[in-house]
């Protein structure tokens, strides 16, 4: 099962290599793993995107919450939340296609950020399989360039991850 | 001298005054660029003690060594690079056993970090996936702080080796020194009280038991909860194992324990492991090697009882039904008052008819050998050390058979007795933990029990037992074999012994003598005893003591759970 897992911890040197280096070492599966501050600077907010039978998640949760630089750890996918992912793509867009590319990017509500006379970059955002989708709709021929930030993720309603 | 509280500190300074201000006896170090500054406060101070390794990895055993015989925090202070690389087997051994130990490193200087500088190896790098938690300290004015951190990590919660990495410029700078009493961390607070609820559940599940079992590990030595689990385990009348490392948690020469339980553990306590209906594990982590195969030892229908302070220890490899996560010592008191409130008992006619059964295991006598009159047998020398010593030693091991035999056969009834490396199972540490253990106690007996291959893997430290004069006593239970590969290649690679023989042996006793120490070469059974007595007799008392023993080449360690097999499917020496 996939389980998008988020966690707090302390915003010191080395946190995300002593998260990483406990996916490696213990062979977990990671599918992504995005971190960045949050609105305070000492704290790091780290969204894992990971797949493992119940046993491994329970594991992975119990050896994230036993790093000493960890303060707080939520399994999201066991309650209601949202998922993002925020992608990049840099199309050929020439001739009838570059219609065609404006219309697909429409209809998956993306964003064209950045425009030449044979490509467009797109920007768009939605869950993982919302983008997985994108990429499948175009003609694979016509991308040039992806890149993808891997989820971040948030609790719905009252749920929150805080100190 | 005396320091004005505000007066500024280098910090070298700092970390000798934060290792005084934390009672450190001892620290085992090894000089060098990183730490000079460092050794010349150690020069200045007369606190504590620093004692001179030979190797590094000596280092952190020693002080792993003192952690382990004491309870209290060892320290160790190494090098940057080569020092660094050098302990970090030391560092990995704690580690696995969950042994508390600070171990300061020093550091090349921080504008040097990063550039391939001399010395220099990423220490924080390389030790973090066997250390409990590590810090780079790059400012002077984090240093005390941080060492309070690393002291309070490494002992409290689960114990494991913190490794404080010391840059030289910042063992140069100037600061206020202040040690704070405690320090608050927000992102570690290990739970030690059980759940209320739990406690409940595990209880009645106790006195519904037909079957009991109580599998007590090296959380409980850890944990210094030998007396409660005593307590508990004879208020309920069950019967009790010990892993490797819980040994002396409960007192080997009483009824109620059935020995030591696992790859070769008893055939009772295995026996009665894998046939329970409730099974109360306590600071025990169900390792490989003590519950064999998971799948044949689930099998059998049990209910599980799981206390550990470490909640990732629960439902590892095992699925629990009541996981309790806590400080062992106040779990079990928390359950005492639960029982002696109790008014059910354990149903007496199911325990007794269980009883009958675990004394029918125990008949088989599972340990018995076949002692001869020509030739040496390492269980008959670990049975007279235990014999000479009135069972009150401390004895260190090294990895292979004489360890196993060490385990089998020395009858540990108290905790903290039994020195040695079971989750790395390091050839080596045998040595350096009888230095450190001797340092903390040095009225006491202390032996190594060793191997001729393994003892050969630290054996430097000779010359630091030479030093400091520390009067342990080798007992080399010598088979001109790595004994325990050459059972493994005996059993399971058609005896084709690859590698496994130790040839051009050194003469120990010439070699013990070399290192100012006395040697003795024991051929014959009949002098085994007498040997013994000698070198623990009040003559040699100030006098490190070589024995070695040559023993049976042949000799194998029964019972054995072959690695993959069931708990029950056990070896035994008859059957060979
Ligand atoms: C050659 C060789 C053969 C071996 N054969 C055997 C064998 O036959 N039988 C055997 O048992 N072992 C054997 N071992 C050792 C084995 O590898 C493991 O090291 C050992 O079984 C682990 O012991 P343990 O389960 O008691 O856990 P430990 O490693 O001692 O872990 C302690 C547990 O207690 C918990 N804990 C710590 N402090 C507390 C506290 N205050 N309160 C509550 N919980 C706490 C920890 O979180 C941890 O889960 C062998 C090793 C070697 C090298
Ligand atoms: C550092 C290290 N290297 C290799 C091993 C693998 N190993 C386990 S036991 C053993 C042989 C030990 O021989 P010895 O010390 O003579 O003890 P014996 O088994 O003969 O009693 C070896 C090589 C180990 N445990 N540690
Ligand atoms: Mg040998």
């Amino acid at each position: 099962m996939r389980h998008i897992i988020s966690l707090l911890m302390e915003n010191e040197a080395g946190a995300l290599s002593r998260v990483a280096g406990l996916f490696s070492a213990r062979a977990y599966n990671i599918e992504s793993l995005t971190v960045a501050p949050t609105e305070d600077a000492t704290l790091s907010r780290m969204t894992i995107v990971t797949t493992g039978s119940e046993e491994i998640i329970e594991q992975i949760t119990k050896q994230l919450n036993k790093l000493v630089d960890v303060i707080k750890v939520m399994d999201l996918t066991e309650g209601s939340h949202i998922e993002r992912e925020l992608m990049l793509v840099k199309v050929k867009a020439v001739g009838l296609g570059r219609e065609e590319m404006k219309r697909t990017a429409d209809i998956f509500r993306g964003r064209i950020i950045d425009v030449t006379d044979a490509t467009y970059t797109i920007e768009l955002t939605g869950t993982g399989s919302k983008l997985d989708a994108f990429l499948e709709a175009i003609d694979p021929a016509l991308i040039i360039e992806t890149v993808r930030t891997g989820a971040s993720g948030i609790g719905r309603g009252e749920r929150s991850l805080k100190v | 001298m005396i320091y004005c509280q505000f007066m500024e500190a280098t910090g070298a300074e700092i970390v000798v005054r934060c290792l005084a201000e934390e009672g450190v006896e001892f620290v085992f170090g090894y000089p060098g660029g990183a730490v000079l500054n460092i050794y010349d406060e150690i020069f200045k101070q007369n606190k504590f003690k620093h004692v001179l390794v030979r190797h590094e990895q000596a280092a952190v055993h020693a002080a792993d060594a003192y952690a382990r015989a004491t309870g209290r925090v060892g320290v160790a202070l190494v090098t940057s690079g080569p020092g660094v690389t050098n302990a970090v087997t030391g560092i990995a051994t704690a580690y696995m056993d969950s042994i508390p130990i600070v171990v300061v490193t020093g550091q090349v200087p921080t504008p040097a970090i990063g550039l391939d500088a001399f010395q220099e190896v990423d220490t924080v790098g390389i030790t973090r996936p066997c250390v409990k938690h590590n810090f780079l300290v790059k400012d002077v004015k984090d240093l005390a702080t941080t060492m309070k951190k690393a002291f309070i990590i490494a002992s409290t919660g689960r114990p494991g080796p913190v490794v404080v990495d010391v840059p030289k410029d910042v063992t140069a700078h100037l600061t206020t020194f202040e040690y704070p009493a405690t320090v608050e961390m927000r992102s570690y607070n290990p739970v030690v009280k059980g759940h209320s609820g739990q406690l409940k559940r595990a209880v009645q599940m106790l006195l519904e038991a037909k079957r009991p079992m109580i599998y007590a590990g090296g959380g409980v030595v850890l944990g210094d909860a030998s007396a409660q689990l005593t307590e508990l385990t004879r208020l309920l009348g069950f019967p009790v194992t010990n892993t490797l490392m819980g040994l002396g948690g409960y007192p080997a020469t009483d009824k109620q324990n059935l020995g030591m339980l696992g790859m070769h553990g008893t055939y009772e306590a295995n026996m009665a492991m894998q046939h329970c209906d409730v099974l109360l594990a306590v600071g025990a982590r169900f390792d490989d090697r003590v519950i064999g195969n998971p799948a044949h030892f689930a099998r059998e229908q049990r209910r599980i009882i799981h206390v550990d302070i470490d909640p990732s220890s629960i439902s590892k490899r095992v699925k629990v039904d009541v996981p309790i996560v806590g400080d062992v010592q106040n779990v079990l008191t928390d359950m005492l008052a639960l029982l002696k409130q109790a008014k059910e008992k354990p149903e007496a006619a199911a325990l007794n008819a269980w009883w009958t059964q675990i004394e029918l295991w125990r008949s088989k006598n599972c340990l018995k050998y076949n002692q001869s009159s020509s030739i040496i047998k390492p269980q008959y020398v670990v049975e007279k050390l235990w014999e000479v010593t009135k069972g009150d030693a401390y004895i260190t091991s090294d990895v292979g058979q004489h360890q196993m035999w060490a385990a089998q056969y020395y009858k540990f009834d108290k905790p903290r007795r039994w020195i040695n490396s079971g989750g790395l199972g390091t050839m080596g540490v045998g040595l350096p933990y009888a230095m450190g253990v001797q340092l903390a106690h040095p009225d006491a007996q202390v032996a190594c029990i060793t191997g001729e291959s393994s003892i050969q893997m630290c054996i430097q430290e000779l010359s630091t037992c030479k030093q400091y004069r520390i009067p342990i006593k080798v007992v080399t239970l010598n088979n001109r074999y790595m004994g325990m590969v050459r059972q493994w290649q005996e059993f399971f690679y058609g005896s084709r012994y690859a590698e496994s023989y130790m040839e051009s042996l050194p003469d120990f006793v010439k070699l013990a003598e070399a290192y100012g120490h006395i040697g003795m070469r024991i051929d014959k059974p009949e002098d085994v005893e007498a040997a013994l007595k000698e070198a623990f007799s009040p003559a040699l008392k100030e006098r490190l003591v070589f024995m070695d023993f040559q023993t049976d080449q042949t000799e194998n360690v029964f019972p054995m759970v072959e690695g993959g097999k069931g708990l029950s499917e056990m070896i035994l020496a008859e059957e060979l």
